[in-house]
């Protein structure tokens, strides 16, 4: 059926919506054949963005570990700091495409407001920025980053003030602005054709590292590790191994303080089918379909759901999902740092922990390629605050 | 025949339109929504409908969201709802709607939701985010439980419109606005194109909802449909007062200066 993956997916929207995704499903199937467009993608995401990342040989964490091997694709390296403006560029110049002057979005971290601006501001869009009044406490830097890009970033006051609420609320003013507004959505959520146009847009991540470790390695990795808050960063690095059914890909969630605490956002723990902006899929809800509160010492992956395409992999077993909370993000944070002086943002640190877990299970021989989806500048706040140290 | 049906017909044969007006269950609390529904039935209110309060309604305006946090703060969930229905359908014949999203319906279970509903008195269900792509898990069960699915139209539905109201029974729900509900100071569409483009498709009569909030905002929109929704304005009236005797009073003064706007006739 088209726009599900499986029984998840769908475009449970208000009508008024409808025929936006309908014209967006249209111009994003044509621009996917459109040499034209395809070639300014490219042009941007080499030149603007700086790809090809590099998959990098993490020497000192794999002696360390003294076990598998361990490589990390480097989507810190990005313009803007994380996997979020691969996505952003595709989308942004497809609003350019439809002649949309206007983007909107939401943003949890704020990464992918930081990247929706950054956009804007590039290609002379004016842009607006939903973030949870809580998000915005949490992630004072990338607020600023976001103002001083130019765009405007609203405070969301409602529900749990982080970043679902942000979603209802961009979904809310894109409704309200139809006609001149298009909305960037910052992951593998939505409604359809979202989740399929930002995996397309994040697939990327996927393919260099296919042929950056056959080029290193001779052979594709055993171990595939991302994050997953709504899951565009593991989506983009998962989907070109699809096929390769020898790669284990494996999604690591927010374990937060713990399942049994109830504060996290493990949504493949706890969670079951349900509808949520706009999709079928697991979310975190109670027994009368209300949707519950999530926690996680980050604010990317404090979302009560997951991309459809996620629920699909994990109900056909293609994919594995498992959970790292808070301190297991954290000592992965502060070991990357100081073994390979790489500072991970906090998303991304859960699956470096999950990677640092495993890997010594491991023999020497096996390959991981651990997605390091943004860099950590932001989270040093956060962190500090943990290791009881004052800026 | 349901009493949707039969009420549009009865108005229809007297030359009148259908005032329906909104509640969130639960809001201020269960017995205050029963008292609520009678009341609004003796001051004019042809039909109502009944929100199930959700955690996150996408289609809703600060007033229905805010009014829905109050409800289920109140501890209000499905079954109490039901009870309360029964209550009120013990009481009057009023025409019952619930709005619901889908996430509570199908949670709760489709089937199960759906029965319940129909056993309790519920005549109709509005479900403001499911479109007719994702229509065909509950309209196969709608039939059987004698209750019908309310189809919404909106003003950027354009060509959609015919498949959307094709089969349609009870009443249309014409979306006023490009927008999420709230009390609006005028509607910016326009209707006469809009609201024909549904008559064109449909005999079944047209109900024009979202930031209708006075008597005279009825007045100038009433020529283009057969009954107009009436659902943050009412919110508000309510939430003016605690205390509930005074919030009944002031709520059913209300719903009849809005019936006295829909039924003014236009010299």
């Amino acid at each position: 059926m088209k726009g599900r993956f499986g029984r998840f997916g769908g475009q449970y929207v208000p009508e008024t919506l409808m025929n936006a995704l309908i014209e967006l499903e249209e111009e994003f199937d044509n621009a996917m054949k459109d040499e034209e467009f395809l070639k300014t993608y490219r042009y941007y995401l080499k030149e603007y963005d700086g790809r090809p990342t590099p998959l990098y040989y993490a020497e000192n964490l794999t002696k360390t570990l003294g076990g598998a091997k361990i490589y990390l694709k480097r989507e810190d390296l990005n313009h803007t700091g994380a996997h979020k403006i691969n996505n952003v560029l595709g989308q942004i110049l497809l609003a350019k495409r439809m002649g949309k002057k206007r983007v909107i979005a939401e943003t949890g971290a704020g990464q992918h407001g930081v990247a929706t601006a950054t956009g804007a501001a590039k290609f002379g869009m004016e842009c607006e920025i939903f973030m949870g009044e809580e998000d915005i406490q949490r992630q004072s830097l990338n607020v600023f980053k976001m103002k001083l890009l130019g765009a405007q970033v609203t405070p969301v006051k409602t529900g749990t003030k982080t970043l679902k609420d942000a979603v209802n609320e961009a979904i809310r003013n894109w409704v309200s602005n139809v006609d001149t507004t298009f909305y960037i959505m910052g992951s593998v959520v939505g409604p359809h054709p979202y989740p399929t146009m930002v995996r397309n847009f994040q697939r990327v991540i996927g393919d260099e590292a296919k042929l950056q470790i056959l080029e290193k390695e001779g052979r594709l990795p055993d171990y595939i590790m991302a994050c997953v808050g709504g899951g565009s960063n593991s989506m983009g690095i998962f989907y070109p191994f699809i096929e390769d059914r020898d790669v284990q890909l494996i999604g690591v969630e927010a374990g937060g303080m713990g399942i049994e605490s109830g504060k996290h956002a493990a949504t493949f723990y706890g969670g079951s089918t349900g509808v949520l902006h706009g999709m079928m899929t697991y979310i975190l809800q109670n027994e009368e379909g209300q949707i519950l509160p999530v926690y996680s010492i980050s604010a990317g992956l404090d979302y009560p759901g997951v991309g459809p395409e996620h629920a699909y992999l994990k109900e056909s077993g293609r994919a594995k999902y498992v959970y790292a909370t808070d301190k297991e993000a954290l000592d992965a944070f502060i070991a990357l740092s100081k073994i390979e002086g790489i500072i991970p943002a906090l998303e991304s640190a859960h699956a470096i922990a999950y990677a640092m877990k495993i890997a010594p299970q491991l023999d020497k021989d096996k390959i991981i390629i651990v997605n390091l989806s943004g860099r950590g500048d932001k989270d040093v706040d956060i962190v500090s605050k943990f290791m009881g140290v004052s800026l | 025949m349901n009493r949707i049906n039969e009420k549009f017909a009865h108005l229809k044969s007297n030359g009148q339109k259908a005032l329906i007006t909104f509640i969130t269950a639960g809001d201020p609390d269960a017995e205050t929504t029963v008292k609520a529904i009678k009341g609004m039935e003796e001051a004019g209110a042809d039909i109502v409908e009944i929100g199930i309060p959700y955690s996150d309604p996408l289609a809703d305006g600060p007033t229905i969201q805010e009014s829905s946090m109050r409800a289920l703060k109140n501890g209000i969930k499905i079954p109490i709802i039901m009870e309360m229905v029964k209550k009120a359908r013990q009481m009057s014949e009023v025409p019952l709607v619930f709005l619901a999203y889908y996430n509570s319906i199908f949670k709760y279970g489709v089937e199960k939701f759906l029965e319940e509903s129909s056993k309790a008195g519920i005549d109709g269900i509005i479900i403001p985010d499911l479109p007719i792509e994702e229509r065909s898990e509950i309209s196969n069960l709608m039939n059987k439980n004698g209750i019908i699915l309310i189809p919404l139209v909106a003003p950027t539905s354009r060509e959609r419109i015919r498949a959307i109201v094709e089969n349609a029974d009870g009443f249309v729900y014409c979306v006023s606005v490009n927008g999420v509900t709230g009390a609006r100071e005028k509607i910016g569409t326009d209707l006469k194109s809009y609201m024909n483009t549904v008559a064109h498709f449909t005999n079944v009569p047209r109900a024009l909802g979202f930031g209708i909030s006075s008597a005279s905002m009825i007045k100038e929109v009433k020529d283009y449909c057969e009954g107009v929704i009436v659902g943050s304005a009412i919110i508000n009236a309510m939430t003016r007062f605690q205390d509930r005797g005074e919030m009944l009073e002031n709520l059913k003064a209300f719903v009849s200066e809005l019936k006295n706007g829909l039924s003014e006739v236009k010299i």
